[in-house]
């Protein structure tokens, strides 16, 4: 291993009193970033577990005195939060489908067929990431309400997330930049085998593209899960709705116990954390990659 | 039918009809690969677009056809006093959100990047808050900045220090907003700094320490030189996506009050709820999109401009 360094070197680290520092600096970085990040979340599992006496003492305790993970069955229950769980599940898999076919097919013509006017189309797609999404807002809200040319009102299907959400230009950029490496003696040799283009892409190019999709697929099921403004504005009828409108609404009723809203945050959370920890390679790997927001 | 002789190996007049033909067979393949594509963009991104500005020069009401009113709606909201309150405190969000979550992440991770152990552990700690949803952050602080009996004031109470209203305090209230703001969000910058640093080629400290420059010589005239392009790119990000605040105002202060109330806010109000008026709302909007979009081009300038150096 060639010896990396920084301000310091690690010769420096080593010697003496330099050492001594270094290991109390270390300690104490370690400690504040469990106490900042880590901790909060703990309290909120042992928030939800706790008897709803018990979490409302002003003296808090810091492990529960006794543990009640029935609660997670009445939130599930009582609250709906399953319902509201998976619905928020099969947006984020139907966002996940959307999006790949929409994009893929997209990022492989613009990659590969070259159509006339390809990069006018790209250059279209690419300036909408220069919008911020807040000026769409209220356009697009009416749009969704009354498609135009169909004449559909789509507010509280599914399409309202779905079909927004695959005007991704990030997606058809990150794509296209990967296809654009697939060598086209690859794709001419099976042309010449009679392959068409819809074969080619299905059996040359996307198995070549496994970990470009990964990201693809990894972003877009995590922004379905996180997003909150516009599920808020398209889904107003309660059954349809994704876990985080619907914990904010019943949060502010003030008649929900604490203890089951504490436990509805610890279940829209969980597969998010899930999700991280089984692909954080590939996720801070895409945040860096892509230097823009993803 | 001509009767012109046959003639092999066709002659250029008669093979470019041919090529021009499988050139558009091969464009109508093209684009019926890009119709999905290019249909969702037209309807949620280039339609609403040019919607949005007629919107804010027409009335709307779900009755009759629009009307043209011109710049009524835009005097409207100039005449509306919480208009320059949300600008204002939009303003003042932004401002505060830099100092913590601009300024912050950067000396945390020239720090996290001086360690020799526990690298992946720092890495994913800071990034965990930005895995969660950001309606379960603001409903979990919610509860830590309960006056009563929330964890803040808990441990202030606990340490003897004075307590604070902190989300329901006027002057305090800003600052819960930007410090929920900044802890769910702040992994990606520190991420991107930390990235950043390590693409600093080591010699380059080793030639100031040969010249004698001291740790915080090496920070200036070394790591900060090679940081200017992501402090750059990260100023613009982050002007951009703090000016859009929504949520923490929305869960944490509702939609009424005026010492946090933010244009995004505003805009939801105006379209949503108290005045249903989505002329107010567009109008509002257009001018939010002006003022991010000085910011975009800049940031997109900036990274055109690295793409050729590089």
């Amino acid at each position: 291993m060639s010896e990396t360094r920084s301000l310091f070197s690690d010769a420096q680290l080593r010697r003496g009193r330099a050492r001594w520092v270094y290991f109390v600096v270390l300690t104490l970085l370690t400690l504040l970033f469990a106490a900042a990040f880590l901790f909060p979340m703990y309290w909120m599992v042992i928030g939800s577990l706790k008897e709803p006496a018990e979490l409302a003492r002003p003296i808090p305790t810091w492990i529960p005195e006794s543990f009640h993970p029935e609660v997670y069955v009445q939130a599930w229950n009582e609250l709906n939060i399953g319902r509201f769980f998976l619905n928020t599940a099969f947006y984020a898999f139907g966002a996940w489908l959307v999006q790949l076919v929409v994009d893929v097919t997209a990022a492989y013509a613009l990659s590969k067929l070259r159509p006339v006017l390809g990069n006018v189309v790209l250059g279209a797609m690419l300036s909408t990431l220069l919008l911020p999404t807040a000026a769409l807002l209220v356009p697009a809200y009416l749009t969704i309400s009354d498609v135009p040319l169909l004449h559909v009102n789509l507010l509280d299907t599914p399409w309202a997330l779905w079909l927004p959400s695959a005007a991704n230009a990030f997606n058809i950029y990150i794509l296209k930049q990967f296809f654009d490496q697939i060598p086209d003696e690859l794709l001419d040799a099976a042309r010449m085998d009679g392959a068409g283009s819809l074969r080619i892409l299905v059996s040359i190019v996307l198995p070549l593209s496994r970990p470009v999709l990964a990201v693809v697929s990894i972003f877009a099921v995590i922004a379905m899960w996180k997003d909150f403004l516009w599920p808020l504005l398209v889904l107003q009828e309660p059954r349809t709705q994704t876990l985080s409108v619907a914990l904010s609404r019943l949060s502010a009723t003030g008649r929900v116990p604490l203890t089951e809203v504490m436990a509805g945050l610890v279940i829209a959370s969980v597969p998010m954390i899930a999700a991280f920890l089984v692909f954080q390679r590939s996720i801070l790997k895409g945040l860096t990659a892509g230097g823009l927001k993803g | 039918m001509s009767d012109t002789p046959h003639v092999t190996g066709a002659s250029p007049r008669a093979r470019r009809p041919a090529r021009r033909r499988r050139r558009a067979a091969d464009n109508g393949l093209a684009y019926g690969f890009l119709t999905p594509a290019i249909s969702c963009f037209a309807l949620f991104s280039w339609y609403p677009l040019v919607r949005g500005v007629i919107l804010s020069f027409q009335q709307v009401n779900f009755v009759s056809d629009p009307e043209w009113v011109g710049f009524a709606n835009f005097s409207a909201i100039f005449h509306d006093p919480l208009f320059w309150t949300a600008w204002w405190n939009t303003v003042k969000f932004t401002g505060i959100a830099l100092a913590f979550g601009y300024v912050v992440p950067f000396f945390l991770a020239v720090v996290v990047n001086e360690m020799r152990h526990l690298k992946g552990y720092f890495r994913v700690a800071v990034y965990l808050p930005v895995m969660l949803p950001p309606l379960v952050v603001v409903l979990l602080w919610q509860y830590f900045y309960d006056p009563g009996n929330g964890l803040f004031n808990t441990v202030l109470r606990g340490l003897h220090l004075p307590e604070s209203q902190w989300t329901q305090s006027p002057r305090m209230a800003m600052v819960s907003l930007v410090l929920v703001s900044t802890w769910a969000n702040m992994g990606t910058a520190t991420i991107m700094y930390l990235a950043a640093l390590q693409n600093i080629p080591g010699e380059l400290y080793e030639a100031a320490e040969l010249e004698g420059a001291n740790v915080w010589q090496r920070l200036w005239y070394v790591t900060i030189p090679h940081m200017r392009f992501i402090l750059a790119v990260l100023l613009m990000l982050q002007i951009v996506a703090t000016m859009q605040v929504f949520i923490e105002p929305f869960q944490l202060t509702g939609t009424t009050n005026p010492d946090t109330i933010t244009v995004m806010v505003l805009i939801y109000r105006y379209a949503f709820t108290v005045n249903h008026d989505f002329g107010m709302a567009a109008a509002m909007s257009v001018l939010l999109f002006v003022v991010l979009g000085a910011f975009s081009m800049a940031y997109i300038r900036l990274i055109s401009r690295e793409g050729t150096r590089a």
